[in-house]
């Protein structure tokens, strides 16, 4: 819930490309002003350089908590957890959520961990944890195909 | 004649050759899931917390949870307000949702802490305008907007680079593409960002594929939303869409992490069809799916019916049903793509209706995806609007004065940003070495309607660059080089705009879209609507924009067209004034007293017959019935009851014919009162030469004392108003312009000339 003086701070910072550019940097640690055409075509600037930061999510995630989105801002906090992850074992781990995939409880709690552990992603772990028992409880583990 | 043998109706004929005959209505029978809302299998509200945590949720208790009920109550409700939320009587909540004393806040707020059956049962409380009233004030963003399906029947990526350009000029802000062959994606995401960068910066791009792959092209680059996070309201059903609400709430924080804009996809009749509905009616199965996604965390939803639409509209209450989804949505803060991307109906009229709610109140995205192309190339299906009925969408913003995201297009415009997205796709095509095409075959797409008419890249084409495309790893970075190195400059510089969104992730907060840009969102832009004069007012430039339609007529244009008609026709005949008439004491004298712009200012009747012609054909007809005519001009009316009494008063038989420009015509008898004549024939649009002539007999024979059988002019029921109006209306106040009241009627010598002859 947004109280009477919160809209004037958010006023001040979002967009936070157009308010406070200086607050964001690419992966690489970049400026914005460095992701020009020109510093595309000559090489200086690549594909990586054009995925948000960790640091960037968290300040979407304060700005929606600050407009009044508590479970949005919980979704980009996770998102800011997952940001350092590689592409193919977010996918590997999200198939293994998907029905009949992980064969037991464990499965779902070993990755859990090694979330927590490898990427310190305490939050999507918890929320793994929690699937494990929920799918133990309803099933879900059951072979489909 | 009716047939002697019916053994019905014949109405019923009629009727199931209507197009409405083709759809299916479902008896009501929530046993079997056929039920909009308040079926008795949906259970009483309830919510019972204990000890920070909530033990019984609707009816069932903690332990029988199923996957759904676990995760809504884990993670939807803001237990600071969930026993006063509860408490609340629900019709006295479905007030406040209409109230526009009551800030939106404190409902959304209130929202988070009801069950899925208590926000059912406040709706249930609402009837469609004021379902339409609540959304007005509900939904997350001020400005409304707009989502266009862009597909074409052969994923061909230079349609589809034309028709995103098209898209983006009618002003969609979102752009959602699918393919016919599974492996097609990338091409279709590639020439969508393509096209709509031509046209502007901020064009959102989603290429709506299985969850993995949709993923796999989005990390290329080449789109920057999703929204086909599909959530269902049984967990069977769930289940068989292959996911759970963790899985889809892990896959949303992905999303997230790389900096995409996600929504989920939900809304009724998708249980029924998938076979798990509990007999649980539509909207509570609906009210656990949007419950849910805000319990994910996700900034929005698409729900509203979307595949289902036409199975929720086949029940009693199904469009009051579809739109109390949405408005669910806007309750629970969630961005709302409307639905409305599914032809329900049939028949037109259904479809026009269905739309009206959503326009009047304004969504966050109208329609999500309006079939920006052909029907037939529409690859989700045919949606609610299509292609085919663009202007039909145009034409009711313009008449309520709704904002529905679109606006027209000139044609110079439309066609110069069809040419140069071919040739910046065809760049980016050729760069990569994908493929070539002649100019002949681009030239095919570029006047294309559908791709009935393109001669471009055949499927198996389309194919062979995909896969070339995941093999060479190409992302958007070699789009843009290959762009730039083409010399679009321009494209390539919004294609990277677009990437740099990705970075500063502001259009991850609700409801966003860029314009000019810069992302306009819940957060920026909030719907703060209290009242008249508050939330989104269109300016005076958008209201021009919405007001501008193809073909409008103007009284510049009736002007010319009848300066240009009267120029070719004054070869054929000759009026010359002689004079004041005076009144004829010859029985047999039939006059005829036209208007004053008649012949002068005005040459045809709106039925299009010459009036050199008409006068004619009325001579001809009075000489035929053994009248003698005589023609004046009426100067002090243009009323064509008043021009006939004048016409008759000066004849020596009492009985006159008025006639006015556009062709509306009168016979009238001298001692009638003016609105009570012998025959009127007002339908202009209607009579033929050969009518005008036998209005001239009947006349005389009524100058003779006798009793013609009336002419009766045949009319099929046309909508001669929507037709003719405009014209007719700018017709006849040229005639009213020339009136000069008190003056008296003059005399008239007409003289035709047929070749080398003239004849009186």
């Amino acid at each position: 819930m947004t109280d009477e003086g919160q809209p004037d701070k958010l006023d001040a910072l979002y967009p936070v490309g157009e308010k406070q550019p200086e607050r964001v940097r690419t992966r690489h640690g970049r400026p914005l002003a460095d992701l020009t055409l020109d510093n595309l075509l000559a090489g200086h600037v690549t594909a990586s350089d054009f995925g948000i930061t960790a640091e960037g999510l968290r300040l979407q995630a304060a700005i929606a908590e600050r407009a009044g989105r508590p479970n949005l801002a919980r979704n980009l906090r996770r998102g800011a957890e997952l940001v350092e992850i590689p592409d193919d074992v977010l996918l590997e781990i999200y198939e293994q959520l998907r029905p009949g995939r992980a064969h037991s409880a464990d499965d779902l709690r070993a990755t859990a961990e090694r979330l927590r552990q490898s990427y310190g992603a305490k939050e999507t772990a918890t929320l793994i944890e929690e699937a494990a028992v929920a799918y133990e409880r309803r099933g879900i583990f059951q072979r489909r195909f | 004649m009716a047939d002697a043998d019916a053994n019905r109706w014949a109405r019923y004929d009629l009727w199931d050759e209507r197009h409405l005959s083709l759809d299916r209505f479902a008896v009501e029978d929530p046993e079997n899931g056929f039920c909009a809302a308040a079926s008795p299998r949906d259970p009483k509200p309830s919510l019972v917390i204990g000890n920070g945590l909530i033990v019984e949720m609707d009816g069932v208790p903690a332990a029988d949870f199923d996957m759904i009920d676990e995760f809504i109550a884990r993670h939807y409700f803001d237990l600071t307000v969930a026993e006063t939320a509860m408490a609340i009587d629900s019709r006295e909540f479905a007030q406040m949702l209409v109230d526009v004393a009551v800030p939106r806040e404190r409902l959304v707020k209130l929202s988070a802490g009801m069950t899925p059956a208590k926000l059912a049962e406040v709706l249930g409380h609402l009837n469609t305008l004021e379902l339409a009233f609540a959304n007005t004030k509900l939904r997350c963003r001020r400005q409304p907007s707009n989502q266009a399906h862009v597909t074409n029947a052969k994923d061909d990526p230079v349609q589809m680079a034309a028709d995103a350009a098209t898209a983006a000029l009618y002003g969609f802000d979102e752009i959602e593409t699918t393919v016919r062959v599974a492996r097609n994606g990338r091409t279709n995401a590639i020439a969508c960002a393509v096209g709509a960068a031509v046209v502007r910066d901020g064009v959102l791009i989603q290429c709506s594929l299985e969850e993995a792959e949709e993923l796999r092209i989005a990390l290329a680059g080449f789109t920057s939303y999703t929204e086909t996070l599909s959530v269902y309201g049984t967990e069977a059903t769930f289940l068989d869409g292959d996911d759970t609400p963790w899985s889809k709430t892990f896959l949303t924080a992905v999303y997230a992490s790389r900096g995409l804009k996600a929504r989920c996809t939900s809304g009724s009749s998708a249980e029924l069809l998938m076979g798990f509905h509990e007999g649980k009616s539509m909207l509570y199965l609906e009210a656990r799916c949007v419950c849910l996604q805000r319990a994910m965390g996700v900034q929005g939803t698409q729900n509203g019916g979307i595949d289902g639409a036409p199975l929720t509209s086949s029940v009693p209450g199904g469009g009051w049903e579809l739109l109390a989804e949405n408005v669910l949505a806007a309750l629970l803060d969630l961005e709302c793509a409307s639905g409305n991307d599914t032809r329900h109906s049939e028949s037109e009229i259904r479809i026009g209706a269905k739309i009206m709610p959503f326009l009047m109140s304004g969504t966050d995205f109208i329609c999500s995806g309006f079939g920006s192309i052909p029907k037939y190339d529409n690859s989700f299906n045919a949606s609610l609007f299509n292609a085919e009925e663009l202007e039909d969408f145009l034409a009711l913003q313009r008449e309520f004065q709704v904002e529905g995201g679109l606006q027209h297009v000139p044609e110079e415009q439309l066609l110069a940003a069809r040419a140069r997205a071919i040739e910046a796709i065809m760049a980016v095509l050729e760069t990569l070495n994908l493929g070539r095409l002649s100019e002949a075959q681009k030239k095919s797409v570029l006047y294309a309607h559908g791709s009935d008419e393109t001669d471009s890249f055949a499927p198996g084409e389309v194919a062979g660059m995909n896969a070339a495309l995941v093999e060479q790893h190409i992302t958007f970075v070699d789009v843009v080089r290959a762009l730039a190195a083409r010399g679009f400059a321009t494209e390539a510089a919004r294609l990277l705009s677009m990437a740099r969104q990705r970075i500063t992730g502001d259009y991850l907060q609700t409801a966003a879209i860029i314009r000019d840009g810069r992302v306009v969102s819940a957060v920026n832009d909030p719907n703060r609507y209290s009242g008249p004069g508050t939330g989104y007012i269109m300016t005076d430039e958008r209201r021009q924009a919405i007001s501008w339609m193809r073909n409008e007529v103007s009284e510049r244009d009736v002007l010319a067209r009848e300066g240009a008609t009267g120029q070719q026709e004054s070869r054929h005949w000759r009026l010359e004034a002689k004079g004041e008439a005076g009144p004829g004491d010859d029985p047999r004298e039939v006059v005829i007293g036209i208007s004053p712009g008649f012949g002068l200012r005005l040459h045809k009747t709106t039925g299009g017959v010459p009036l050199y012609k008409v006068l004619a054909a009325l001579l001809e007809g009075i000489r035929e019935g053994g009248g003698h005519p005589r023609v004046v001009r009426v100067r002090h009316t243009a009323d064509t009851s008043f021009l006939g009494l004048t016409a008759a008063r000066l004849a020596g038989s009492g009985v006159g014919i008025g006639i006015q420009g556009k062709g509306t015509t009168v016979i009238h008898r001298h001692d009638q009162a003016p609105h009570m004549n012998l025959e009127l024939f007002s339908q202009a649009p209607l009579i033929s030469e050969a009518d005008y002539r036998t209005i001239g007999c009947n006349a005389a024979r009524y100058a003779l004392g006798q009793s013609p059988v009336p002419v009766m002019i045949p009319y099929r029921g046309q909508a001669l108003g929507a037709r003719f109006h405009v014209q007719t209306a700018l017709l006849y106040a040229i005639e009213t312009s020339l009136i000069e009241a008190g003056r008296n009627p003059e005399k008239l010598e007409v003289e035709f000339y047929d070749g080398r002859r003239a004849t009186r």
